[in-house]
């Protein structure tokens, strides 16, 4: 076969540029530097995606991440700015910090990854799983592809996984004997979302104008 | 494409990588001259439709009568200009942003397609890409605008910022107005269901015709052009967010503009217009289709692609009249248009299009059964829409294709579940 594998090729590319702008990110001081960086970064998640296939979720990430995140990212650094070009230096204590929560994140991430039985095709990871079993009783025939082609992931399968349906697992019974039915990501999932629509009223909150007019008194105290 | 290349050249395993890099380079040299070829002719059209609306004559010396190397000047002009970074600029985003504008223009043609099968990479989303990527253009702008330093060009940049990010939000739901009624967002496909003569294209349905034109709207204002124009006001801000700029890196920022009208035009033309079919099916008529050989399959295309382009260039002259017609708008103006004007109607006829989509399955257009009568690889993705839509839509006109138990009339549909047949004595005012 071919001498190189240009799957994993643009895979590593596309990584490889991820990782080294997200590392810029990190690394730079100037905050709208560390915005463009950002954008390459997730660029190359996008990137990411449309390698492996899931279109529609590399466009999303291109229109809300990229898009939407970054220019407001920008909007809110234009509009808050005291001077020309902001330059952010932090102490020894912060970068500890910061180290010490990317690292447990790190942590919990990797355990994630090796968690998660792998999302393979469906019929294929089912005959792999059944045959692993070794309780002897053969389990149902999966509702295998008929033209033995193994059908490509879509990101239907992936966002079914979230909610617990795991697509590529229908035959198999767990050790409770139930169906492979399991308590999906969907609420972990809200309750982070609910949370960053929290830090985006907050930080509306910090960014607002700190003028106050002085000379009508009859505005309550707090001010808007 | 390549797939076919490497098996009728029958191309060894360790080879065939040069064969995906070479199909890939011309496919993406191919895009890259047409577009460069559509900018370089609409600085001069631009020139010449202004001079005409102010009475004036417009380029006349260069080149011959009509000053058409007009294009040819300028760019070796602008070749041979300095260089300028200003010394308060941040010069590496200085550098990046005209590339970054031009990228975010040029790479969402990559999914357009040309004509049936003529795309360098077919999409199920293109709709959703290309939208997505067009977008980040505001990027390029935002960054030019604050790394030059200077106060012309942060202006410009916020209003950029502030004009752009407000009309994509009646961009795309005008885009999602056509998607709604194709049942998919494959620009391939809704474009095979306009297929046939002109009253099948999507602008003949009402919704869609009010929708095309908030569309055309919100296309000029988020690529920056007269009466939008705030992010480069000449009389107030010198020229905005490419103050700064000189030589080649602003050559770049107008070829970005260009670039993206003829992008937005396009894509309107796809979604609204037919696409590549022309107002009259000629290249039918004439039996110009992939059944007839791959010859006269070659030639249709090539009068699709010609159809698509001329509607791109009438969308950019379109914009190009507005330009030298309207004066500028002020940004509460601007804001007004977009919050108080397009945002509502674009929500109206997102409902009104929903209501319908819903209620006549088969849509209000006279379309006949187009899914059905050539079912393309794209579109079997959304086969079950497509059945649906089709299955329920029983308005046939000529009862000859009609289910047979029920050929007594030539005009029948359904309404909310009830079934309506007008008989044949009467006139069906289809």
């Amino acid at each position: 076969m071919g001498a190189i594998h240009w799957g994993s090729f643009f895979f590593l590319f596309f990584a490889l540029v991820t990782c080294t702008f997200a590392v810029a990110v990190v690394i730079s001081n100037n905050i709208v530097r560390m915005a463009t960086y950002l954008v390459a970064s997730l660029c190359g998640v996008a990137g990411l995606f449309f390698l492996a296939g899931a279109q529609f979720l590399g466009a999303m990430q291109l229109m809300l991440y990229v898009g939407g995140t970054v220019v407001l990212l920008i909007f809110g650094v234009m509009l808050t700015a005291r001077g020309p070009f902001v330059s952010m230096r932090s102490g020894g204590g912060q970068w500890i910090l910061a180290l010490l929560v990317g690292g447990a994140l790190l942590a919990v991430l990797m355990q994630t990854v090796a968690a998660v039985r792998p999302l393979a095709a469906p019929g294929a990871a089912v005959a792999n799983s059944s045959t692993e079993k070794s309780d002897g009783k053969p389990a149902e025939q999966p509702r295998a592809t008929a033209d033995g082609a193994a059908e490509p992931l879509i990101t239907t399968q992936l966002g079914a996984g979230l909610v617990g349906v795991r697509t590529d697992q229908v035959g198999r019974k767990t050790a409770a004997g139930d169906n492979a039915v399991v308590a999906g990501y969907l609420l972990p999932f809200e309750i982070v979302s609910i949370h960053l629509l929290v830090v985006l009223v907050g930080a509306a909150y910090l960014a607002r104008a700190k003028r106050r007019l002085a000379s009508s008194p009859s505005l309550p105290e707090e001010g808007q | 494409m390549a797939e076919a290349l490497i098996k009728n050249l029958n191309v060894a395993a360790g080879y065939q990588w040069i064969v995906y890099l070479l199909v890939g380079l011309v496919q993406v040299a191919l895009i890259l001259a047409l577009v460069m070829t559509c900018v370089a002719v609409y600085t001069w059209m631009e020139r010449k439709i202004s001079g005409r609306i102010q009475d004036r004559m417009g380029p006349t010396r260069v080149g011959g009568r009509f000053g058409w190397l007009q294009p040819v000047a300028d760019g070796l002009k602008l070749l041979c200009k300095e260089d300028i970074v200003p010394r308060e600029a941040d010069g590496l985003l200085f550098r990046v942003a005209p590339y970054l504008d031009f990228c975010a223009a040029f790479v969402p043609f990559l999914a357009m397609p040309f004509a049936p099968g003529w795309v360098v990479q077919r999409l199920d989303t293109a709709v959703f890409f290309v939208v997505a990527i067009g977008g980040l253009e505001v990027l390029g702008v935002i960054l030019a605008g604050y790394a030059s330093g200077s106060k012309w060009s942060l202006y410009g940049a916020m209003r950029e910022a502030a004009q752009v990010v407000s009309f994509e939000i009646p961009l795309g739901m005008c885009v999602v107005v056509p998607v709604l009624m194709a049942g998919t967002m494959s620009l391939e496909t809704i474009t095979q269901q306009q297929a046939g003569w002109f009253w099948y294209w999507n602008l003949m349905n009402p919704f869609a015709l009010v929708t095309f034109f908030i569309y055309m709207i919100c296309a000029t204002a988020s690529s920056n052009r007269a009466p939008f124009d705030l992010p480069e006001a000449e009389s107030e801000l010198v020229a905005g967010f490419m103050t700064e700029y000189s030589g080649f890196r602003w050559a770049m920022f107008f070829m970005a503009e260009y670039c993206a009208m003829l992008l937005l035009a396009l894509l309107g033309a796809l979604l609204f217009c037919g696409g590549w079919n022309g107002p009259i099916p000629v290249a039918t008529m004439l039996g110009l289709t992939p059944e007839h050989g791959a010859v006269a399959g070659f030639a249709g295309n090539c009068l699709g692609c010609l159809n698509l382009v001329i509607k791109g260039f009438l969308g950019v002259i379109f914009m190009m009249w507005l330009r030298w017609t309207l004066p500028r708008l002020r940004i509460d103006q601007v804001m007004t248009t977009c919050l108080k004007y397009c945002v509502p109607l674009a929500s109206a006829m997102l409902v009104g299009t929903m209501v319908t989509v819903f209620v006549f399955r088969g849509g209000l257009a006279l379309s006949p059964h187009k899914a059905e009568e050539a079912p393309t690889k794209a579109s079997r993705q959304t086969d079950n829409d497509c059945k649906l839509k089709n299955a329920n839509c029983k308005m046939q006109i000529d009862g000859h294709s009609a289910s047979a138990d029920a050929p007594s009339s030539n005009l029948q549909f359904s309404f909310c579940g009830f079934h309506f047949a007008i008989p044949p004595t009467r006139d069906g005012g289809a």
